[in-house]
């Protein structure tokens, strides 16, 4: 059994992580041209009008949940005053609404993906399997959320999920932490590892392009010819 | 004032005979690809129509280009922070069926059909789905009016000229409108990208999108009042007109000009003032813009222009080629090219000269039009003024009067000099006209030689690129060429 924890929460986990990171760093420096969204609004925007923003701000508040629960420690919480109680509620609650929302546009959006015959056919597999992830993903936080919010709100993730993701991100891996983790909470994590093995090779990259910056640019821009690297053989 | 070169392109509406070369030379040169089949980067339409994609000019709709909020210039489509509120869908993207669903022929029926009592029929099927399919619309299908009684009357153009226009055999109209990218001084593609992936050439105006640094957000596409940035569905970036880059760079004409069997286009440099164009865009009457924009640009033989161009580092071939440059003579000296919609505030850079057309009625008298009927004429014209006014100027209806009275007094001038006549004086002066400027107007725009219509100098290379250096770094015998360069 031990073997198979430290597999799971420590082995798995760094191997995620480096292909993660080195998976992005090659895309953008190898083949920065295949780096977008791969939008298809211009196939189909009827499904996707309420599947995609559903999907994509209801994301964006359960990623930002996430931050405030797993990557904030417990102690944090208690020192701006806020108990158990009401840090539950506001979690399954809250937390439950925003997956909600992120769940109907993701199904909406698998099922225009595979029912669509014009999006269908333009799909790469990367396409397919990303959404399917991510419905999958979605559906096990939901679960998990459930199962804590229907009376097992015994359960404190931040005891112990918490601790160890913080663990493993500063290289201090503890999978005993994990060991005694509730099924649906396991499942969901083991998914979403499973996400960002896959995540730099797929569409997902262009979470990282998140254009804010343009809110302070100038509108028109030039640029000059620039002088090519000469690379000799 | 900060002076730039910019190469722009004239297209004579007059001699457009809507054969689509352009087009099609266009397309095997650029779009001929997975992705790129909707796309015409290059496409002629009839006037009056709704166009490719439909209604295209219909803002109401797509909300491109610019308007006026409180005095102050603002894309139509709102601020920066409305449109990264979009960004998951954009309202105002049109859809693949506005343009038109890409389609193949069955062509192997028409060898592999057994004998039967009638021919067999290579029946059109989806590029997508791969499944038959009746096309319901494409880059010319309102070809020569075909189906104008209806989608005519939804051509934005017409309105206000109802009672005057109708789709009545007897009073029926249309000329030939080729279109490219405007290459706008004042582009709303390049300003609504978030990712800063497009941008204008610093050198030559050229307007482009980075294919690398594209991240396939799209408002580029809805943002463009003329429809003419595409996405890729294949690679999931945007692309549009390259202005045909890398002949222009050797000196060649773009294809679709190289290629105009009527000789319509022209292509040269205009030199203009980086600065003054924020303050051009932004006057506050419509139909002032035109002559706002014409005050961009700056004189290629005035002492001081060239002066400051020298200093700012334009090369002194590419001043040379400014002062012989036909698109200068058209729009700023003679006056006979004007803007396309000058009220989208794009400052494009792509201008016509408007029709001619015939006459509704016979003007009584004389059985060829002169004297003071030539001006009377203009207005009796099959193509209404009004609606030419509504393409090419804002409405305003006395600036396209103008440029039509000079092209009729030209003709009327060289007309009277085939018959061995005076031409009438009166009519010259009236329209700023004289001898000397009716043979330039006639060996450019009838004659139109090669050399005339196409004045574009070569790119310096030299002055970015170690040339020398790159001796021997590319070559057939390399990985991936031809223009692989072994990478």
């Amino acid at each position: 059994m031990r073997g198979w924890d430290q597999f799971l929460w420590v082995i798995y986990p760094y191997v995620v992580l480096t292909v993660f990171v080195g998976g992005h760093l090659y895309r953008i420096h190898i083949h920065p041209y295949s780096w977008t969204s791969r939008s298809s609004e211009l196939l189909e925007k009827r499904w996707l009008r309420w599947g995609s923003p559903l999907f994509h701000w209801g994301i964006l508040a359960v990623f930002l949940g996430h931050v405030a629960g797993l990557l904030v420690p417990k102690s944090v919480h208690e020192a701006f005053g806020l108990s158990d109680t009401v840090y539950h509620f506001l979690a399954v609650t809250a937390g439950g609404v925003a997956g909600l929302a992120a769940a109907i546009g993701a199904i909406l959006l698998l099922v225009r993906r595979v029912g669509v015959p014009r999006v269908r056919r333009t799909s790469r597999t990367g396409d397919f399997v990303a959404i399917a992830l991510v419905c999958l993903v979605i559906l096990s936080g939901l679960w998990a959320t459930l199962w804590n919010g229907l009376g097992h709100a015994d359960f404190d993730y931040r005891e112990t999920i918490g601790p160890w993701l913080r663990g493993v991100l500063t290289f201090q891996p503890d999978a005993t932490r994990m060991a005694a983790v509730p099924l649906p909470f396991k499942v969901h994590v083991l998914a979403a590892l499973g996400l960002f093995a896959v995540w730099p090779f797929t569409r997902l990259v262009h979470v990282f392009s998140l254009p804010l910056a343009y809110l302070w640019r100038s509108y028109v821009l030039y640029r000059r010819r620039q002088s090519r690297a000469v690379v000799k053989p | 004032m900060r002076i730039k070169a910019h190469v722009a392109m004239v297209m004579n509406l007059d001699k457009c005979i809507g054969c689509h070369t352009c087009s099609i030379t266009c397309k095997n040169t650029w779009t001929n690809r997975p992705g790129a089949e909707y796309m015409w980067w290059n496409n002629v339409e009839t006037k009056p129509g709704v166009g490719y994609p439909r209604e295209w000019e219909n803002q109401e709709k797509y909300k491109g280009g610019w308007e006026l909020k409180n005095g102050e210039l603002e894309l139509r489509s709102g601020s920066r922070a409305r449109r990264l509120a979009h960004i998951f869908h954009n309202p105002d993207l049109p859809t693949l069926d506005d343009y038109y669903e890409p389609w193949t022929y069955d062509y192997e029926m028409l060898t592999t059909s057994p004998e039967r009592k009638r021919q067999p029929v290579a029946r059109p099927k989806s590029i997508f789905t791969g499944s038959y399919m009746n096309p319901e619309w494409g880059p010319n299908w309102e070809d020569d009016l075909a189906g104008a009684p209806e989608t005519g009357p939804r051509d934005p153009l017409l309105k206000g000229l109802e009672e005057r226009v109708q789709m009545a055999f007897e009073q029926v109209f249309m000329f030939h409108l080729p279109r490219i990218c405007e290459h706008c001084l004042n582009p709303p593609c390049v300003s609504s990208c978030p990712s800063g992936a497009m941008y204008k050439r610093d050198e030559d105006g050229i307007v482009l999108v980075d294919q690398e640094a594209c991240r396939g957000w799209r408002f580029c596409v809805s943002s463009c009042p003329y429809k003419k940035v595409y996405f890729n569905w294949h690679t999931g970036k945007a692309e549009k007109c390259t202005l045909c880059f890398p002949r222009l760079e050797a000196g060649l004409p773009t294809i679709c000009s190289e290629t105009c069997v009527g000789r319509i286009r022209y292509l040269g440099l205009l030199l203009y003032d980086a600065d003054a164009v924020k303050r051009a865009a932004s006057a506050v009457r419509e139909q002032d813009l035109y002559a706002a924009q014409l005050g961009v640009f700056l004189d290629p033989h005035d002492p001081e222009v060239i002066a400051q161009a020298r200093r700012e580092g334009i090369p002194d071939d590419w001043i040379a080629a400014a002062q012989r440059s036909p698109v200068y003579k058209l729009i700023v000296a003679w006056k006979v090219a004007l803007p396309l919609h000058p009220e989208y505030r794009t400052l494009p850079m792509v201008w016509y000269i408007p029709p001619l057309s015939p006459l509704v009625h016979a003007v009584e008298g004389d059985e060829a039009v002169e004297g003071a009927d030539v001006f009377l004429a203009i207005d009796l014209m099959r193509i209404p003024i009004a609606y030419l006014a509504n393409l090419l100027a804002a409405g305003d209806v006395g600036v396209v009067r103008g440029v039509l009275k000079k092209l009729a007094v030209l003709r009327a001038a060289m007309r009277a000099r085939t018959l061995g006549k005076e031409p009438d004086g009166d009519l010259l002066r009236e329209t700023g006209l004289d001898e000397a400027t009716v043979n330039d107007m006639y060996r450019l725009l009838a004659i139109a030689k090669y050399h005339d219509r196409f004045v574009l100098p070569t790119a310096h290379r030299e002055q970015v690129a170690d040339l020398f250096g790159e001796q021997g770094t590319c070559g057939l015998s390399f990985a991936g060429t031809p223009g692989g360069c072994g990478l």
